[in-house]
């Protein structure tokens, strides 16, 4: 089954209620954060408490990230030597500006593997690019190790590397926004779009949520619960989508059985990435829960 | 790890703990506890506190607890934080941590 990450949820590391309540919202991916949400001064209690949360809380199955510092603070390999050792799922670098960045955040977690005998490999990586020199570098960052998972924009930083903004339709994100998407899809990984601060402006959010689908994001960083079901519903393919796209697997399956090359629907010619596409929403509805699939059959929604 | 200052971790919110530990003149540990869930849990909260200065190696201090009702995690970090700072350890050994 395709792993969504629609939602991943910011959990700020030094607060014991939201980390220990943190999966009950239903994001696909929480993200414990010892990075910005921490003080300089609180990091070491970050790094205790997300590492005996991860060891003693039963998060019921939801993918956990923790976002660690950079390896050029103080901070950074602390933080890889006790999260390594908690186990998430995945380790995320901040600010990555080149692949070595991701490279030598490999190496430590490999050793810290090693040394605790699990199988080296296992805890997998998400980069964070949120400068220009990162975004210039973001295809061979996507490529840089087969550990990565995703590569998400993180806009504040970025724009503020830019000199300027953000705006609500993102036009200072435009150019940034699809140079991490070329490079995500060109190594076949995920792509994360970056925070919407404003809780409160609901409307401005869903309408940044349905750019970023379009564009072709995976998903969205969150900062607070509200924001989850925003995501998910513009995320959750409708009933109409999923009916055409059955119609197109049916008409090309039987088309396929006839030997016919040509397949067609309500007049219209369909091919082969409008099968796929009508595939990849399938597999997303099925995902979400909206629609089951059974032995390669549909047995409807 | 010998306690040399007094140090503090944690805050007075709702699921987090307060802990202060300082040195002591005497062997052992003097722990204060105040909690919200003192009846039910406080014997609990002792064995969590004491054990973990055990794992830290911490054999003289005194250890003052404000409790708003935090899991044993919490617990743990927050003295964790709080012993490390109060030795003046900067990096944790985290070799010996299971």
């Amino acid at each position: 089954m395709l792993k969504l990450r629609r939602t991943m949820m910011y959990v700020p590391g030094n607060n014991p209620s939201m980390v220990k309540d943190a999966h009950i919202f239903g994001a696909d991916t929480v993200m414990f954060d010892l990075e910005d949400s921490v003080s300089i001064n609180e990091k070491d209690a970050a790094r205790f408490l997300v590492y005996n949360a991860l060891k003693r809380i039963d998060y019921e199955g939801a993918e956990i990230a923790v976002r660690i510092n950079g390896l050029d603070t103080p901070f950074g390999l602390q933080d890889l030597e006790a999260i390594v050792r908690a186990k998430p799922d995945i380790i995320r670098l901040p600010k990555t500006e080149t692949p070595q960045d991701v490279i030598e955040v490999e190496k430590v977690i490999a050793e810290i593997e090693g040394k605790i005998g699990i199988e080296v490999g296992t805890i997998k990586m998400m980069a964070a690019v949120e400068s220009a020199l990162g975004i210039l570098n973001a295809r061979e960052i996507a490529a840089a190790s087969s550990r990565l998972v995703g590569i998400a924009i993180g806009a504040e930083d970025f724009v503020t590397d830019m000199k300027t903004t953000r705006s609500l339709d993102g036009v200072e994100l435009l150019a940034a926004r699809s140079q991490l998407l070329f490079a995500a899809r060109a190594a076949g990984i995920y792509a994360l779009d970056t925070v919407f601060s404003d809780v409160n402006d609901e409307d401005g959010f869903a309408n940044e949520v349905k750019l970023i689908k379009q564009l072709g994001f995976d998903g969205k960083s969150v900062i607070n619960p509200r924001q989850i079901d925003v995501v998910h519903d513009i995320y959750t393919p409708t009933d109409k989508e999923i009916e055409k796209s059955i119609r197109v697997i049916t008409a090309s399956e039987e088309a396929l059985k006839k030997g016919s090359g040509v397949v067609s629907l309500d007049g219209k010619m369909i091919d082969k990435p409008i099968i796929e596409r009508a595939q990849r929403v399938l597999t997303l509805a099925a995902a979400a829960g909206v629609y089951a699939i059974e032995g390669g059959k549909e047995i409807g929604y | 790890m010998n306690v040399k200052t007094i140090a503090m971790a944690g805050t007075l919110e709702s699921s987090d703990v307060s802990i202060v530990v300082e040195p002591s003149r005497n062997e052992g540990i003097t722990l204060e506890l105040n909690s919200l869930v003192e009846k039910q849990y406080g014997e609990q909260i002792k064995c969590v506190v004491l054990e973990t200065l055990e794992q830290l190696k911490v054999k003289k201090a005194i250890v003052k607890i404000h409790d708003k009702g935090a899991l044993d995690c919490v617990i743990i970090a927050r003295l964790q934080t709080a012993v490390l700072r109060a030795a003046g350890v900067e990096t944790f050994n985290w070799e010996e941590e299971k």
